[in-house]
């Protein structure tokens, strides 16, 4: 009884003559965030002569890296055809526990006292925790990932809160500083380690097996379980990579703070989807490219130094930055010919 | 409208106009002809079957006489006037309903509210519920229908709602309904109780249009039947002086062989080894499957789409769980319900749906094509583009895909290529076994051609063959066919069957 199956029968003729385009048009829309990316760069220019100043560039690239990493959690999140919503919340809660257990109690620790590479270990440890718990509420039983993060962030939150009793950790081991104090060629090891992470990610995503799998899993979970992808394994390990990505990005922003207040990362999940999206990371999965993601953190990192070297009232940069958002969705809609999901 | 029912099955004689008729009906998808010139005119008070395989545009004349497609040609009266537009939905509510196989109603809602969707009784601009559920309970016990409405809609037993959404296109004040394959999900006590409802309801004056895959149903339910064949109508005529082997012959008609695809004649050497062994295998719904294909043969398994075929078939391929039995691959037992591990045992497969298990739309044709062998195409995991194109480029050429190159994405291929896709991402793997679920569903004439070319191939490269499907042309490269009804094997047809040998064995009839 299956008279429409009929309906795919047409040409192929036909179906192969706008196929050009349309492989064109995948490739443009990692590019569709560049013409929105160049209009800010040339306002900039305009609005302070200290725009392009290499110092400038520094502090652009050095105040985007902590999100740039979880920016990249997510996507791969994203492009898996999951969400992830307590990343926001790894990112104050990991490196806050990290420190707890280094620094002595009058400094609010646990009194634990463990040595520093312990603490960093502990860091990156509990962001992999986070996300295998994740992982097993969202794979093994099944629930939707949409709601179990958005939970596991309020837990997350309020542990952060209870534990400190919402004071603000600082004068913290040098080490926690490290990603932002150490610098190679002047440029923070944070930078460094954002670059790589989406180097590394973008050659895996593209020249991987794991990475085509994320794609496959995205894009029809079924007929990637038939190809022969373990779906449930790759998705538990994608929220393990997210987790430990996102408690760097945080290890990243504490550096770049210097303490770490109960409310790090707090809101944040808001620019962190806004970022991927605008950068041609589709929410219904299956889709986008690291290249896109990167422009779309840079877009937001340059939109914020804007912002800040034209003296806008911080009272509306809040609002001003969430209509520049719109606008580069808008842009990227029609230069990528693409709507953004 | 109180004709005697089962009279004597010349109700087309009489003087009232037909309830419904259409007329020189012709509906066309693209390229393709899913209706040409198809006529039915059914009779107030009978019940009328409607019957055709796969593709024969059953399908497509009832989305016509239900009003969810427009023909391109031809017309629609019921009771002489001509039918309503498309878009008034409402108006062809009341003249006909469809009972499909998939539900219709929502479940998480009661029967009560499913029986009066978007038409709620109103107090004052809002839902009147006491009138509401006084109403359904009107309803039910009208229609003879013993199902409390308070229940939830999707707790009821497909019995049951089959009867509640007759109750509700009846409650519209339809009287002609259409039955889509009723009986498909019912056991033999439920089969005969819909049959004694349907009696009842047509001494009441209700018709229906009853499509059906099982014949002999047709001969004990209906008086008139209307056989349509390659999206054209065949023949109208009484049940009564259809004999079965007519109605097979009419079903079946002429068929295209594929010379170079008939397995007639062909001798598999007896020293050949077994690839495959199935034994005594259960799962969901089969029990007690055993069957050997040697290296170099083809079997073929086919039964009504409920029979239990497709489990046996994503069994091996790893695609579903087995809960007794054995299956053996190169004398390697396989685990129950692991792809990967069929993988590796040497069996590749193409799924029952190229949109479902079979392909990853947005993906490109090498991406789908090399998702089975993405860890062998370079070191530690990577895929080296070259060899990733290399595969793919050779598996274009093999299959004879149409496609800009290996980038494009299989979105914009056509069906007929996309399954070729689906068959390349199968072999890809080099499989000893091949496993192929309704190969050629849905795709164009010249690439069921293709694709059975190639099947031919495989098993000439010496490959174990399991071609799983309900189409005559697939089945007939098979040396063996198996036959299956309710989960177990009930038939076998070596190469050379007749076609109405193996119809009337897949639709449980002795011709």
């Amino acid at each position: 009884m299956t008279t429409d199956n009929k309906v795919s029968g047409t040409s192929p003729r036909r179906a192969t003559s706008s196929s050009i385009g349309r492989v064109a048009i995948a490739r443009l829309r990692d590019l569709a965030l560049l013409p929105a990316l160049v209009a800010l760069v040339v306002v900039g220019s305009i609005v302070s002569p200290v725009f392009l100043n290499p110092n400038n560039i520094t502090t652009i690239l050095t105040s985007s890296a902590a999100l740039a990493l979880i920016v990249l959690a997510e996507s791969l999140i994203i492009i898996t055809g999951k969400f992830d919503l307590s990343l926001e919340s790894v990112y104050g809660f990991a490196p806050a526990i990290g420190a707890m257990v280094v620094v002595p109690a009058v400094q609010f620790g646990f009194g634990t006292e463990w040595p520093v590479w312990a603490g960093s270990l502990v860091v990156l440890a509990v962001g992999g925790l986070v996300g295998f718990v994740n992982g097993f509420l969202v794979v093994a039983l099944r629930l939707n990932a949409f709601i179990v993060t958005l939970a596991m962030l309020i837990i997350l939150r309020g542990m952060l809160v209870g534990a400190t009793s919402g004071r603000t950790l600082f004068d913290l081991p040098d080490a926690f500083y490290g990603l932002m104090e150490v610098t190679f060629l002047s440029l923070p090891l944070a930078v460094w380690l954002a670059a790589a992470a989406f180097l590394i990610a973008g050659l895996v995503l593209r020249y991987h097996r794991l990475g085509r799998a994320l794609y496959a899993i995205g894009g029809n979970p079924e007929a990637a379980r038939a190809a022969g992808i373990r779906v449930e394994r790759v998705i538990w390990g994608v929220y393990v990579l997210a987790g430990i990505l996102a408690a760097l990005g945080g290890l990243a922003i504490t550096g770049y703070v210097g303490a770490i207040s109960a409310n790090q990362g707090n809101g944040l999940i808001f620019t962190v989807f806004a970022a991927a999206v605008i950068g041609g990371i589709s929410l219904d999965g299956g889709k986008g490219t690291m290249f896109g993601a990167l422009t779309g953190v840079l877009l937001l990192g340059v939109v914020q130094n804007v912002l800040t070297l034209a003296q806008v009232p911080s009272f509306w940069i809040q609002a001003i930055y969430g209509a520049i958002i719109l606008g580069s969705l808008m842009i990227a809609r029609f230069a990528g010919g693409q709507v953004q999901q | 409208m109180t004709h005697g029912a089962e009279s004597d099955g010349r109700v087309q004689t009489r003087s009232s106009p037909p309830i419904v008729e259409a007329i020189d009906v012709s509906k066309r998808y693209g390229a393709t002809v899913a209706l040409s010139s198809a006529q039915i005119r059914v009779m107030p008070g009978e019940s009328h079957a409607l019957v055709g395989r796969n593709g024969a545009g059953k399908s497509t004349l009832v989305g016509i006489l239900t009003g969810l497609r427009a023909p391109d040609t031809g017309e629609v009266r019921f009771g002489g006037e001509l039918a309503p537009p498309v878009n008034d939905r409402e108006a062809w509510r009341q003249r006909v309903a469809c009972v499909y196989q998939h539900s219709t109603i929502i479940p998480d809602l009661t029967v009560g509210e499913n029986l009066f969707i978007n038409h709620q009784p109103r107090r004052n601009g809002l839902i009147n519920w006491s009138t509401l559920r006084q109403q359904a309970e009107e309803v039910l016990a009208r229609w003879n229908v013993n199902v409390d409405q308070s229940m939830r809609a999707g707790d009821l037993k497909v019995e049951e709602r089959q009867l509640v959404e007759i109750a509700r296109a009846l409650s519209y004040g339809a009287r002609f309904i259409i039955l889509d394959e009723p009986t498909a999900q019912l056991d033999g006590d439920e089969i005969k109780r819909l049959f004694v409802r349907i009696r009842e309801l047509q001494a009441q004056g209700v018709t229906f249009l009853f499509i059906s895959h099982h014949l002999q149903e047709v001969y004990e339910i209906c008086q008139q039947v209307t056989v349509l064949r390659d999206a054209r109508h065949i023949i109208s005529a009484p049940v009564a002086e259809l004999p079965k082997d007519r109605l097979i012959e009419a079903m079946t008609g002429e068929q295209v062989h594929f010379g170079f695809a008939d397995a007639v004649g062909r001798v598999i050497p007896p020293e050949a080894p077994v690839a495959l062994k199935v034994e005594r295998l259960a799962g969901d719904d089969f029990n007690d499957v055993s069957f050997n294909i040697r290296r170099g043969e083809i079997i073929g398994i086919s039964g009504a789409t409920s029979s239990g075929r497709i489990g046996v078939a994503e069994a091996i391929a790893g695609l579903a769980k087995f809960t007794g039995g054995s299956i053996t691959i190169e004398g390697k037992a396989l685990p129950s319900g692991s792809v990967p591990a069929a993988l590796a045992l040497g069996v590749g497969c193409v799924p029952k749906s190229r949109h479902v298990e079979g392909l990853v739309l947005g993906l490109s044709v090498a991406d789908n094509t090399t998702m089975t062998i993405a860890n062998k195409l370079g070191p530690l995991g990577f895929i080296s583009p070259r060899r990733r194109g290399d595969v793919t480029r050779g598996a274009i050429e093999r299959l004879g895909v149409v496609t800009e190159g290996p980038e494009q994405p299989v979105s914009s291929l056509s069906g007929g290529n996309q399954q070729k896709v689906v068959l390349g991402r199968a072999l890809a793997s080099q499989p000893s076994v091949v496993v192929l679920i309704d190969p050629t569903a849905g795709v164009d004439v010249k690439s069921k051609e293709a694709l059975l070319a190639v099947v031919e191939n495989l098993r000439r490269e010496g490959k174990a063959i399991l071609v799983v499907s309900g189409e005559l042309e697939d089945l007939r490269t098979c040396d063996r066919v198996l036959v299956m009804r309710h989960g177990g094997v009930v038939a076998e047809h070596k190469a050379g069957w007749s076609d109405n040998a193996l119809v009337a064995s897949i639709e449980g009839i002795s011709a």
